[in-house]
């Protein structure tokens, strides 16, 4: 994975020390709240209900085995214990105190992390798939054009102060596992039919408020062209984006009211004046950071055979949360963060330093963030999934649930944010424990449910083969059920089904879905497949009685 | 570009800064052009040998091009400082149009801003607020290394690795 050289250290350390500045010339009264609040969002510290939040940049989800043991360390010495990994990639920690989050930035700095541009109208994190670098199939490794995005977009000068925040994602296989139509900027990396490998860019994607599949601005880029490409996108939006209402301020709203013809025609007009300027780097910068995620030296003698163990339980986590790996004798074993009853996505300092153990032992030091929350061991050799599994299972981190109905995704919500209308938590526990069967979960099959606490749907609910809306309706809690969306590479919009539910309620109808995709689903047909079959009137009249 | 996009980008709620600034920093060893600012429209149509712009946010500073010999001053006005338009301006003032005269933040400007008002060509800043010469120089020099090419003349680190 990628290492610092001393000018990426320097330039960490250097925010660092801004931020000790910054953070003192507040303390001190020298900047008011106003003017510290869009400085200190520059470095993902939100304030939220209870103390401020930080988050944590994961740079395109990847950890070595040392950044998790900081992550665990942070927990415990500014924390209370825990964190929350996010749809983003990213981890956040809760419970803050101001005046210790100058000293929290060093730690980071001392292992190559930050929370640079974590919050804010910035370019925000680049994510990418989880299995970058492992899984069979994939072009080129994602990570090398997110690690190139990642520092073309730190402290660009000119795109600090956007309309709004902005998020690019990148993926390299055919499966699409970050969402990337979904987001401002998709980029999928491809080989054109003379071999050569290039990019497919979508803009203007989004959830939230005004949910919009990206569509396609450039069906093929050269690497050569890359970051000038991204440059004139950029420059448009800060130029055009809309600035009079912050609900209306995305690249999607932009691309969407110009339409994606006239859009494309002014980033090409753009792009004409920026290619020349010097923007993109040269062959030999891209070969080095390429370098940098190189495979690790895979044992070619590893035993391919199908690792077997006397516990059953061992059987069902390795069919739901191994995947195939591109080199033989290895898998891809997802840490599901989802135990019944807990919050989704959260991990213990124990827990992480658990799992930085593993990685060391079983992983090349290497681990990932998904965007659903679970946290992954990307290059385990088969025979070690039975003592890795154990040693999981030891720490409540074996849930066989990956893609299953109890892996949910869940944002932090109103127990938490600041943002929120509804409790997000509760609702995610409820459901995992009405279906903590085992048995009913596999019979069920791929089932994502993604909840959010608001409209600004950081749970990814328009994203979810079922997805739950929490909003307020006059003081009390009220969930709205959507069925059929996807974030794959067939990406679609989850539909609203009808009127919404108390929090009892909602749990009931998505019982209610769910059995009646159980009794009308052809062989093989996952809830989505059946539901794209048939349309939302059975699901409709079942769940409503019309 | 639509008439009515433009509008609506051009809507930015919060009042101008209307106070002088409490500090000016120039980075330039010649004088100040000591002439009257005026709006985009008016200084299209003036036929002054030397001017000097004010640029909003919403003004396309493109529109510059055929008069940009004539102007020794351009300022470039944040009414808010989280409204970035003015930052693009200046890229397009210097990269594409040549102006090599002086480039003035105005408005809203924050000594956090400076960094990023200086990569991107401005070599004037009107402080809304006073501020100690020292902790400007400190601000200033805080980032020796840049990971991408701005209006600035500074190397991005990939070409020095």
């Amino acid at each position: 994975m990628y290492q610092y050289d001393r000018f990426d250290q320097a330039i960490v350390d250097a925010r660092v020390d801004e931020f000790r500045d910054q953070v003192a010339r507040r303390l001190s009264g020298a900047l008011t709240e106003e003017q510290f609040r869009p400085l200190r969002l520059l470095n993902g510290l939100y304030l939220q209900l209870h103390a401020y939040m930080l988050r944590i940049a994961i740079p395109y989800g990847t950890l070595s085995s040392r950044q998790v043991r900081m992550l665990a360390h942070i927990a415990r010495r500014y924390d209370r214990g825990y964190g929350h990994f996010t749809t983003r990639q990213n981890i956040q920690y809760n419970w803050i105190k101001l005046e210790e989050a100058p000293d929290l930035l060093a730690d980071l700095a001392s292992v190559e992390m930050h929370a640079i541009q974590t919050s804010g109208n910035v370019i925000r994190n680049i994510t990418t798939d989880q299995y970058a670098g492992a899984v069979a199939g994939e072009v080129e490794d994602p990570r090398i054009w997110s690690e190139i995005l990642r520092q073309w977009s730190t402290f660009h000068p000119e795109f600090s102060f956007l309309p709004r925040k902005f998020k690019i994602a990148v993926n390299a296989s055919a499966q699409d596992r970050a969402a990337i139509r979904l987001h401002d900027i998709g980029v999928e990396i491809e080989r054109n039919d003379a071999g050569e490998v290039g990019f497919r860019v979508y803009v203007g994607g989004g959830m939230g408020r005004t949910p919009m599949i990206a569509p396609l601005i450039r069906p093929w880029l050269p690497k050569a062209d890359f970051l000038s490409y991204m440059e004139a996108i950029l420059r448009v939006y800060n130029r055009y984006g809309r600035r009079d209402n912050m609900y209306k301020a995305r690249i999607k709203i932009l691309v969407h009211e110009l339409g994606a013809q006239a859009f494309t025609d002014e980033v090409e007009a753009e792009w004409a004046k920026v290619k020349t300027r010097g923007i993109d780097i040269d062959e030999a910068e891209a070969a080095r950071i390429a370098a940098y995620f190189a495979p690790p030296p895979f044992d070619a003698a590893a035993p391919v055979a199908t690792p077997t163990h006397a516990d059953p339980a061992f059987g069902h986590w390795f069919r739901q949360n191994v995947t195939a790996h591109k080199a033989p004798g290895y898998a891809i074993a997802t840490i599901s963060l989802k135990a019944t009853g807990e919050i989704p996505g959260d991990a213990s300092a124990d827990q992480m330093d658990l799992i930085a153990d593993l990685a060391d032992r079983y992983s090349f030091r290497d681990v990932r963030v998904t965007h659903a929350q679970n946290l992954v061991l990307p290059h385990v050799k088969l025979a070690d999934l039975p003592t890795l599994w154990e040693a999981l299972r030891e720490a409540g981190l074996a849930s066989a649930n990956l893609d299953l109905i109890g892996d949910i995704i869940a944002c932090p919500g109103l127990d938490y944010c600041t943002l929120a209308n509804a409790r997000s938590i509760p609702i995610a526990q409820t459901i995992a424990e009405r279906f903590a069967d085992m048995d009913r979960q596999r019979d069920l099959g791929e089932l994502k449910v993604k909840i959010s606490g608001c409209i600004n749907g950081c749970g990814h609910h328009h994203a979810g083969h079922i997805g739950i809306l929490g909003v307020d309706r006059k003081g009390v809690e009220n969930y709205q059920l959507l069925l059929g969306g996807s974030g794959a590479e067939d990406t679609s919009l989850a539909q609203i089904l009808g009127p919404g539910f108390d929090a009892d309620g909602i749990v009931n109808a998505v019982e209610t879905v769910v059995e009646t995709y159980k009794a009308k689903r052809h062989d093989g047909e996952r809830f989505l497949d059946t539901y794209r079959r048939l349309g939302a009137a059975p699901f409709k009249e079942a769940v409503y009685g019309q | 570009m639509a008439n009515d996009f433009a509008r609506k980008a051009a809507s930015v709620d919060g009042t101008a800064n209307q106070a002088p600034p409490a500090t000016l920093v120039r980075q330039r060893g010649d004088e100040a052009l000591d002439a009257p600012l005026l709006s985009l429209a008016d200084a299209l149509v003036s036929n002054a040998p030397l001017l000097a712009v004010q640029l909003e946010p919403a003004d396309d500073a493109r529109k510059l091009a055929p008069i940009v010999a004539r102007l020794g001053l351009v300022a470039i006005h944040f009414p808010l400082f989280k409204d970035g338009r003015g930052y693009s301006s200046a890229r397009i003032l210097r990269d594409e149009l040549g102006y090599t005269g002086e480039l003035r933040a105005t408005g809203d400007v924050l000594i956090d801003q400076l960094v990023f008002l200086k990569r991107s060509g401005f070599d004037a800043f009107a402080l809304r607020k006073a501020e100690d010469a020292a902790l400007v120089e400190k601000t200033l020099a805080r980032f020796a290394d840049v990971y991408q090419p701005a209006s600035d003349a500074r190397t991005p680190v990939w070409r020095r690795r």
